[in-house]
């Protein structure tokens, strides 16, 4: 089911794609609306990746460290 | 009156050919400064379940970690932009759990320590062909484990570039010191650096991205990783106490495969609102799965001044070698008291406050921002930390 759901928003996401034309991008370029990570939250990943048993997917480092503590 | 015509004409065409120079922006061939940037956090945690005296006792902690980024671009003679990302940084902890690696002393080897971490990226894009092409090296060192990273990357947009694909190779090859707790000790040393056992623990992952702008206001990233690790994946200093009263140390299975899924949504609401989602979907060969949902609202109170409130919240199951203290059995294959691998909820909450106006903050030209965020973390099982960070960038 879950998987059904995601396929669905994939298509319905990409499905309403316009063309942005570069002077239109004014809000898409402003740095809060960046894709990435801040760098303010480093240490923030850093931790939850030690805390938790999840990591990755969120375009930070995906291994090495000790992380022991 | 032809010398006048003529004359005119030369004028107006030499007006011309002044008026139609390249006005294009300068691009630099040589390395010149693009932004650097100065991360400090301080981070503090307490909780009763350490892994270190087999899933009881305080996980009390505190780091402050710090790092210097500076980036340098120059243009080559095909227009191509080469970016230079040089990092350095330098965490120092204490923590309470790990000073009961020895309790005998009174303050142990691992009571404290400073990790430092230098890293190179360097990264190439073509703006005519819309491609990145990239590479890095990084170290990170403490006093029982080293780790060595490499990565490469390569990134693709789309012929409207409205769209972009990237994918990145890592690979991280680790050495750890087997510093067992001191009544386990089969060895002897004196508690030099060099007269402890070794292990390796390698991680290979691959990440896949693709980004698309939806609309003038929506854009949206899908992540997908693949993740090995290979080796010594406990941690030999993690005790196990057995229902029949016997101890021992953590045991888990040489290799984990790793796949989290996630999206990231960001949309720009009126002129003052930017909502910033995020979820992953996590799976693993150790039998743990894992939601992360995360939602983020930035207020633009003035047009330099943005307020961000967040809230994050996760949930894990446990890997399928998590008992608590004094529930394993010694004729278990593999098994650990460690509770960030046992099912737990986490809530995690704060704000940010970022400053970056036109004339610099405190009216300094080149203090292009200032960002302060502060957030607490706590799980259900009574775990809980406080984290303030600080981002600084000079451009």
């Amino acid at each position: 089911m879950k998987y059904i759901i995601a396929g669905i928003i994939i298509i319905v996401t990409a499905g309403s794609c316009t063309t942005v034309k570069e002077y239109q991008k004014n809000r898409l370029n402003d740095g809060e609306m960046s894709l990435g990570n801040r760098k303010v939250e480093k240490t923030e990943l850093s931790f939850q990746s030690y805390r938790e048993g999840a990591s990755g997917a969120n375009a930070g480092k995906s291994g090495g460290g000790c992380g022991c503590n | 009156m032809k010398k006048i015509c003529l004359s005119v004409l030369g004028l107006y065409i030499g007006m011309l050919a002044a008026f139609s120079q390249d006005t294009s922006q300068y691009k630099s061939r040589k390395l010149t400064f693009e932004e650097a940037n100065f991360i400090s956090s301080y981070y503090n945690q307490n909780g009763n379940n350490s892994a270190v005296t087999g899933g009881i006792g305080t996980e009390k902690l505190t780091d402050l970690s710090n790092s210097f980024e500076i980036k340098l671009n120059m243009w080559d003679k095909k227009e191509r932009k080469h970016t230079f990302d040089f990092e350095l940084g330098i965490d120092h902890y204490t923590s309470a759990s790990s000073d009961k690696i020895d309790p005998k002393t009174i303050s142990s080897a691992s009571h404290a320590d400073t990790r430092l971490y230098p890293s190179l990226n360097w990264s190439v894009e073509n703006g005519k062909k819309g491609t990145t092409f990239g590479a890095g090296l990084s170290v990170s060192h403490e006093f029982d484990y080293t780790s060595f990273g490499m990565n490469v990357l390569f990134a693709k947009k789309t012929n409207n570039k409205s769209g972009e694909f990237s994918v990145k190779l890592q690979a991280y090859l680790d050495k750890l010191k087997l510093i067992q707790p001191v009544e386990l000790r089969s060895y002897n040393n004196t508690y030099g650096e060099n007269d402890y056992p070794t292990a390796s623990r390698n991680s290979f992952s691959t990440s896949l991205s693709y980004s698309q702008i939806i609309n003038q206001r929506l854009q949206v990233i899908f992540l997908a990783d693949v993740i090995y690790q290979h080796g010594y994946l406990g941690l030999p200093f993690h005790r196990i106490y057995f229902k029949d009263g016997t101890e021992s140390v953590e045991t888990l299975p040489a290799d984990r495969l790793k796949v989290p899924l996630g999206v990231r949504a960001n949309y720009f609401l009126g002129d003052n609102i930017i909502l910033r989602g995020y979820y992953r979907y996590y799976r693993d060969s150790w039998g743990l799965e894992a939601h992360t949902a995360n939602i983020e609202t930035s207020v633009k109170v003035t047009p330099f001044l943005s307020v961000t409130p967040f809230y994050r919240y996760y949930i894990q199951s446990a890997v399928k070698y998590f008992a608590p203290y004094e529930m394993h059995t010694s004729a278990e294959e593999y098994y650990t008291s460690n509770y960030d691998l046992s099912k737990f909820t986490s809530g995690f909450f704060g704000a940010g406050f970022r400053l970056i106006p036109p004339k610099g903050v405190f009216g300094i030209q080149h203090f292009n921002m200032l960002e302060l965020r502060y957030g607490h973390y706590q799980k259900n099982n009574g775990m809980q930390s406080n984290i303030v960070s600080l981002n600084i960038r000079i451009k």
